[in-house]
């Protein structure tokens, strides 16, 4: 196997999952079984073959600076699970 | 202390002075009620795509240009990955392998000797939103208002050689991105924000020294104090033969030192990759051009021109230069009247000292350059005299009248009168015959007291070089 | 949809009176086509189209009731992607092509179910249960747009909106026996689009035939500057006649049927491809060399931009957010450990993994390498023909309860429609036959960028001198 648990938890740790053991056992077997998919990419010869990014061929798409209405605060917090006068409280940041 | 070498790395982030945010229309403007200046777009909210601000990339061409930088021509937006809660997509949008401008460069000035700093890139990002934190709850508030505004990020070579060199380039940068009006430059409030990459090593090592990377200094003195503690540190650590510990810490201006922000746990790995929801930014000659000619003159050349232009000395040229807005007054002074030197005076005395005093920019004050050359004629024609001229420009400053207006009203005009001065004499004569006749046996320092009865007379409006010169002659004859 | 539109006009129909019909069938319906249906909604919107029938409109789209996929916002009704982290999600904003539909006077019925995030090809991962395939209620109708294609097999809706990152337009469309189009990468808005891979996520049309596909793209598609990869310029209405094709090339790679292709769907597609023959086109056999990679390919790009994505899901300021966390990196992990199903994890795990330091360049960087090499492929064909023709999926539907434990052999059935995606091509599913067992199979058309006009004409051709988009479940 390729990818190692600790390799898994670091993954997992970098997008803010927690795996049970379980699930670590599980994605261990099934992101090995992906990447080993993967891999037959390494085979090809891409030397100088620019990378594709986008798939329009547009080179500029800009805004004026022009103030559109912002929405009302009311509206910015609706779907906030937890608020304060007007502010989106969180547990404590340390810093 | 200077067995060892210094080498010092700055990164900028400045905050652009665009009417809206670098993605979406919100006001980038400061001051706003929490979260008022905030929309889908800024907010991270589910299947919102953001749209380059096009001012964004003219004022960061500005800057590139205005630092001898090298223009990307295609330009590439990326995410930088990591969680924190005031980064509401989970990712900051910035510019990575491919920044909008490369290899510039800032000439600094210490103790009269020139110094080329290497600007390495400056590219284009957003800002985060800010967290505020309860004082009392183990809880923190969120505020996305600054979420999206446009930042410039500069990033220098190592090449500056001590803590003094630091706060010259980000003197000189700063005032760069005032002219290019492009940052109002507020330190305090956040908008010109300074990180700093510092190592020390032995001299005549060519290898690095380890570096420690220093945050949170608000200040000129600030970052001044940080990196000469950081040196000091170094040096101690050094010589004491202990290794420096890689490291990103923090200025504690209450302690005056700087300490370790051990909290940032985690290596970082930001996963960089091309942003899919932008597409490449093409930029072309003419667009560089237009932003070219339209340019305005940076601090150093106009201190140069103001010297040999108007004959200012080099002190004045500094001062005047300062800001863009004051040396522009400055000009415009000079276009209605041509005595560069009278008008630098008063500018670095009186007009600086109202500034101060109202606690204002120029825009806001009341005297305009019209103002000033009208009083300054009345002071070359003998109208009035320059402790009269203070006061005018006193009651100017804080009326908005002109010095025409405030002469008359408050009969502030010099009596240049010779007729009306020599009855007045006349008759002071006549009435003090005891100091005349002992003026006139040789006690010539009585002519300060008739000079001043002329002045009681006049209630202080006598043209005094002519009340001088009457007196003497009509005693002396 | 036209025959609505003629009863409207012709037959005193109003959209209220079969919007009420149509709710009460939407009631009975065990499908779980819909996650949530915006009753009061829609008769608002039926009593406006009456309205604008009432003054003569003669808009076709004028009170016909359409569905939308939940992965696409509605400004006041709840998108939820079919995840628990956005099960109470309400936009204050709708996608751009909602507005336009809106504008059109159509009535926008509700929200359909979906793989969550869009992330599957089968629409059994939604936190709302798996959607039924109406032609066999004991299989998957396909994904991720499985809702959508239900909806429209089923008559409970007359037109659907799905999104389509890797096939989720054209795979449900094959599944359930309808007409689905994924158009070229930057014609139709992404703006209100929940995104999972944003360089390959296309909204697209799904109806019972192509000219009903060519009515709903026509609505949706042209320049949005709200979306910044959305390409400007002209975009002309669709000729809702059909292409003659006569003297019309259409390509047949032989990388699209290999092994793993079942001989149902081979002999139905290869029915497809002859029946074209008769209307006047020339087959043309091409090579797309660096199709086989496709996959693999797709599986890098797309978790890299999915795990970006969806880091925006951290309970801050909306969605879920877990209880009784004791700190904010607790806050995290367990929102997003509780917000997540398996197959969103293992998409975001694998698409930090590949652009992690150390093999961004082995796998990120290559595959974006090899994706040029795909698009290229493609533009060599379409030098030798006007059109691409094959399979959409290999397979037919299958039980929901055969579902493969293992995950890369499902990712597996998406080899021939993830390459239009890569290579932002348009492509259409349409109907062109059935299995031994009476499922439906689907034969994908692909033409050149901005062709659609040519791929729903071909589509209309077929058509009109078949009847397997007539078939009802
Ligand atoms: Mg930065
Ligand atoms: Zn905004």
């Amino acid at each position: 196997m390729k990818i190692t648990d600790q390799e898994v938890l670091h993954v997992a740790g970098l997008s803010r999952l927690k795996l049970d053991e379980h699930e670590l056992k599980r994605f261990l077997r099934e992101l090995n079984a992906i990447v080993d998919y993967m891999d037959m990419l390494a085979q090809i010869d891409t030397a100088g073959v620019p990378e594709t990014v986008h798939a329009t061929m547009l080179t500029r798409a800009l805004r004026q600076d022009i103030p559109e209405r912002s929405q009302e605060r009311a509206a910015a917090l609706a779907n906030a699970p937890s608020q304060r006068e007007g502010k989106i409280v969180v547990p404590r940041v340390i810093e | 202390m200077r067995d060892y070498d210094i080498v010092i790395g700055l990164e900028v982030h400045a905050q652009l002075l665009t009417e809206t945010k670098i993605f979406c229309g919100c006001s980038a403007r400061a001051g706003l009620a929490p979260n008022s200046s905030t929309c889908p777009v800024c907010m991270g909210m589910p299947g919102v795509l953001p749209v380059l601000n096009s001012k964004v990339v003219e004022f960061g061409i500005r800057l590139g240009l205005a630092t001898g930088c090298t223009i990307a021509r295609r330009n590439v937006f990326a995410r930088k990955n990591y969680f924190y809660p005031d980064l509401p997509k989970g990712y900051q949008i910035t510019q990575y392998d491919r920044p909008l401008c490369e290899r510039g460069f800032l000439e600094i000035e210490i103790a009269g000797t020139k110094k080329r700093i290497g600007i390495t890139r400056i590219h284009m990002e957003e800002d985060a939103g800010k967290n505020i934190h309860d004082e009392h709850e183990p809880v923190s508030y969120m505020d996305f208002n600054r979420a999206g505004v446009p930042l410039l990020e500069i990033v220098s070579e190592p090449d500056i050689a001590g803590p003094d060199e630091a706060v010259a380039y980000l003197k000189e940068l700063r005032q760069i991105l005032m002219f290019l009006d492009i940052c109002d430059g507020n330190m305090e409030e956040g908008s010109f924000r300074c990180d700093a990459n510092i190592s020390v090593k032995p001299k005549g090592v060519a290898a690095f020294g380890i570096r420690t990377e220093l945050k949170n200094m608000n200040s000129f003195r600030n970052v001044g104090k940080a990196l000469e503690f950081e040196v000091d540190r170094h040096i101690g650590i050094l010589k004491a033969g202990g290794r420096v510990e890689q490291d990103t810490r923090l200025w504690d201006v209450a302690a005056n030192r700087t300490r370790s922000m051990r909290s940032k746990e985690e290596s970082h790995d930001y996963r960089y990759f091309p942003d899919p929801d932008l597409v490449p930014l093409e930029v072309d000659e003419a667009w560089i051009e237009e932003i070219r000619s339209s340019l305005p003159e940076l601090p150093s050349a106009k201190r140069k021109r103001f010297q040999e232009e108007y004959g200012l000395p080099a002190y004045d040229a500094d001062v005047l230069t300062q800001t863009k807005a004051l040396a522009d007054y400055f000009e415009q002074c000079s276009e209605l009247l041509d005595s560069p030197k009278e008008i630098s005076n008063w500018i670095m005395t009186e007009v600086l000292r109202v500034l101060n005093e109202q606690d204002i920019a120029l825009p806001q004050l009341k005297v305009t350059p019209g103002m000033l050359t009208a009083m300054l004629t009345l002071i070359s024609t003998g109208t009035i005299s320059i402790s009269m001229a203070k006061e005018v420009f006193a009651e100017m400053a804080s009326s908005g009248r002109t010095a025409e207006d405030i002469v008359q009203s408050k009969g502030l005009r010099q009596i240049s009168d010779e007729d009306e001065l020599l009855g007045l004499v006349q008759g002071i004569l006549e009435n003090n015959p005891a100091e005349v006749k002992k003026y006139r046996q040789g006690k010539t320092q009585l002519l300060g007291f008739f000079v001043g009865q002329l002045m009681k007379a006049t209630k202080g409006k006598a043209n005094p070089n002519l009340a001088n010169s009457i007196i003497k002659e009509m005693l002396e004859s | 949809m036209f025959e609505i539109a003629r009863l409207y006009r012709r037959f005193g129909l109003r959209p209220v009176e079969l919007l009420e019909e149509l709710l009460g069938t939407i009631r009975r319906d065990n499908l779980n086509a819909y996650i949530t249906v915006d009753e009061e909604g829609a008769l608002r919107d039926a009593q406006e189209a009456e309205q604008i029938l009432a003054q003569g409109s003669d808009d076709v789209l004028a009170g016909i009731p359409l569905a939308i996929k939940d992965n696409i916002c509605t400004r006041g009704i709840r998108t939820t992607c079919g995840s628990n982290i956005l099960a109470d999600f309400v936009p204050a904003y709708d996608a751009t092509v909602v507005e336009r539909l809106r504008k059109r006077g159509a009535i926008i019925i509700g929200k359909t179910n979906l793989d969550e995030f869009a992330m599957g090809s089968t629409t059994t991962t939604s936190n709302a249960g798996p959607t039924k395939n109406p032609f066999d209620e004991t299989r998957t109708p396909g994904g991720s747009s499985g809702g959508s294609a239900a909806a429209v097999a089923a008559d409970l809706c007359a037109g659907a909106l799905g999104s389509d990152t890797g096939g989720s337009i054209r795979q449900p469309a094959s599944f359930c026996g309808i007409t689905g189009l994924k158009p070229t990468y930057g014609s139709v808005s992404r703006f209100g689009l929940v995104a999972f891979a944003s360089s390959l996520d296309q909204i697209g049309p799904m109806a019972h035939s192509a000219r009903e596909t060519a009515v709903l793209f026509d609505a949706i598609k042209g320049h949005d500057p709200k979306d910044s990869t959305s390409v400007p310029g002209e975009y002309a209405p669709i000729d809702l006649n059909a292409l003659d094709m006569h003297g019309i090339r259409i390509g047949v790679p032989q990388e699209f049927f290999a092994e793993g292709l079942s001989p149902d769907v081979e002999r139905a597609v290869r029915f497809g491809i002859t029946a074209y023959e008769e209307l006047g086109a020339r087959i043309v056999p091409i090579r797309l060399p660096h199709i086989r990679y496709g996959v693999a390919v797709y599986y890098v790009i797309a978790t890299a931009e999915a795990s970006s994505n969806l880091a925006r899901y951290d309970g801050v300021r909306y969605g879920l957010r877990a209880d009784g966390a004791k700190d904010l990196t607790d806050m995290y992990l367990q929102t997003r450990s509780q917000g997540f199903g398996a197959e969103v994890k293992r998409r975001i795990m694998l698409g930090t993994y590949v652009l992690s330091a150390g093999y961004y360049d082995a796998y990120y960087k290559k595959a974006s390498q090899v994706r040029t090499l795909i698009a290229r492929d493609f533009s060599e064909a379409f030098g030798q023909c006007d059109l691409i023709a094959g399979p959409t999926s290999p397979v037919t539907s299958f039980g929901l309860d055969e579902m493969m434990d293992d995950p890369l052999s499902i990712y597996l059935l998406d080899i021939y429609t993830i390459p239009a995606n890569l290579a932002g091509l348009p492509a259409l599913s349409i109907p062109c036959g059935f299995a031994e067992d009476g499922l439906p199979i689907g034969m994908q058309l692909m033409a050149p960028h901005f062709r659609e006009d040519r791929l729903l004409g071909a589509g209309m051709a077929f058509q009109d001198c078949t009847r397997f988009h007539r078939v009802k479940p």
